[in-house]
């Protein structure tokens, strides 16, 4: 048994990535026989993985979810900023350039109004829970962007660590809330095209979020949706701090 | 197939670096947009390629595997979140992470007319 533990140990990654196609697998037999094809396989995956992030987090103690566990190290390496960078940027293979360009300009408002909404109602809904001044003001309506966007702003206009804190925990519940909610609205919404998916990455912004719908939702749509998604948390660590700041500081 | 990979690390490192360098420039420390900039620098090349002809089916392959990955490991992602945190963190972290989300899934067609239209 120590030899077999031993051998787990020494190859994190490969066992990351037996445990994910475990994980796959069994969503995709879940899929089919209990949801009929209705709710994608890949949707159910994404599902346990925050099941396990939970239950890693309530056992592992730590803040890594089920990576935090010792054998199971090896699926936070699988799963950090490395491998989901290059695997986003290997699905804009099949994009399409004259598309992007076309619909560059929709997603650049679709940016703009995406961190206008965020910022505004999370500086709202800090308000109504008693919060006043202006610094934490922003750093609540900046995690409301993203769980990026929150610690830099927060750190840049020098907010205590415990509303850093609250900020990232924010932006991660936005990130499970657009990845449960994308495919199960997609197709009210109108969230069908490539355009379509290009506006809805600047909208909502968290790029993992944006992603792991889309890929539920329609893999066909990761990339337009991932590209736009991706220059949100840059241009929300530029305003945030700055503008967005100096506004809520002037009427405060 | 490797030379599809190696494609694919070259406008991943060159986007990287373009948007560590847009971060400095900006002021802040970080990185800028820098997966959008690979992303685009891989079609770009794409293009190029197809349009002097170098561009094999094989080399698709390779970049193709890494795409298809991408499910897999969003799902090894999902898994490490501290989703812990995010359910106990308090009812402000809950409100302010889920309404805004929800207000945008009622924007969202509103703003793809409007698009349209203009």
């Amino acid at each position: 048994m120590s030899e077999l533990i031993q051998v787990i140990d020494s190859y994190g990654l490969i066992v990351a990535f037996l445990v994910v196609g475990i994980i796959m697998f069994f969503s995709e037999i879940i899929s089919k026989k209990i949801f009929r094809s209705k709710i994608p396989g890949s949707a159910i995956a994404i599902f346990f993985g925050l099941v396990l992030g939970y239950i890693g987090g309530v056992f592992g103690g730590g803040e890594k979810g089920l990576s935090d566990i010792p054998i199971f190290k090896g699926v936070g390496f699988m799963g950090g900023g490395m491998f989901r960078d290059f695997t986003i940027v290997a699905t804009a293979i099949s994009a399409s350039f004259l598309l992007i360009k076309k619909s560059g300009l929709a997603g650049m408002i679709s940016l703009l109004l995406g961190l206008i909404i965020f910022f505004t109602v999370g500086v709202a809904l800090g308000w109504a829970w008693g919060f006043r001044d202006a610094v934490t003001l922003t750093t609540i309506g900046a995690g409301a962007c993203t769980y990026i966007i929150g610690p830099v702003t927060g750190a840049a206009i020098g907010a205590s660590s415990d509303i850093i804190a609250l900020s990232i925990g924010i932006g991660v519940v936005k990130t499970i809330t657009v990845t449960i909610l994308t495919p199960i609205l997609a197709r009210r919404i109108g969230l069908n095209s490539e355009g379509a998916a290009m506006s809805y990455g600047g909208l909502m912004g968290t790029t993992s979020g944006v992603a792991a719908g889309l890929a539920a939702t329609d893999p066909k749509l990761v990339p337009y949706g991932a590209v736009t998604a991706t220059f949100y948390s840059g241009l929300g660590c530029l305003i945030c701090p700055s503008v967005f700041y100096l506004i809520l500081e002037y009427f405060l | 197939m490797i030379y599809g990979i190696a494609i694919l690390a070259f406008s991943f490192l060159f986007g990287q670096w373009m948007g560590t360098l847009l971060g400095h420039w900006i002021g802040i420390d970080s990185n800028v947009g820098g997966v959008g900039f690979a992303m685009i620098i891989l079609i770009l090349t794409k293009e190029g390629f197809h349009r002097k002809g170098w561009f094999k089916a094989e080399m698709e392959y390779g970049v193709d595997f890494w795409g298809k990955l991408y499910i897999p490991v969003v799902v090894a992602m999902a898994a490490s979140l501290n989703v812990k945190a995010a359910v106990t963190s308090g009812s402000l972290a809950i409100a302010a992470g889920a309404i805004p989300v929800i207000i945008c899934f009622f924007v969202f067609p509103y703003l793809t007319k409007s698009l349209k239209a203009s």
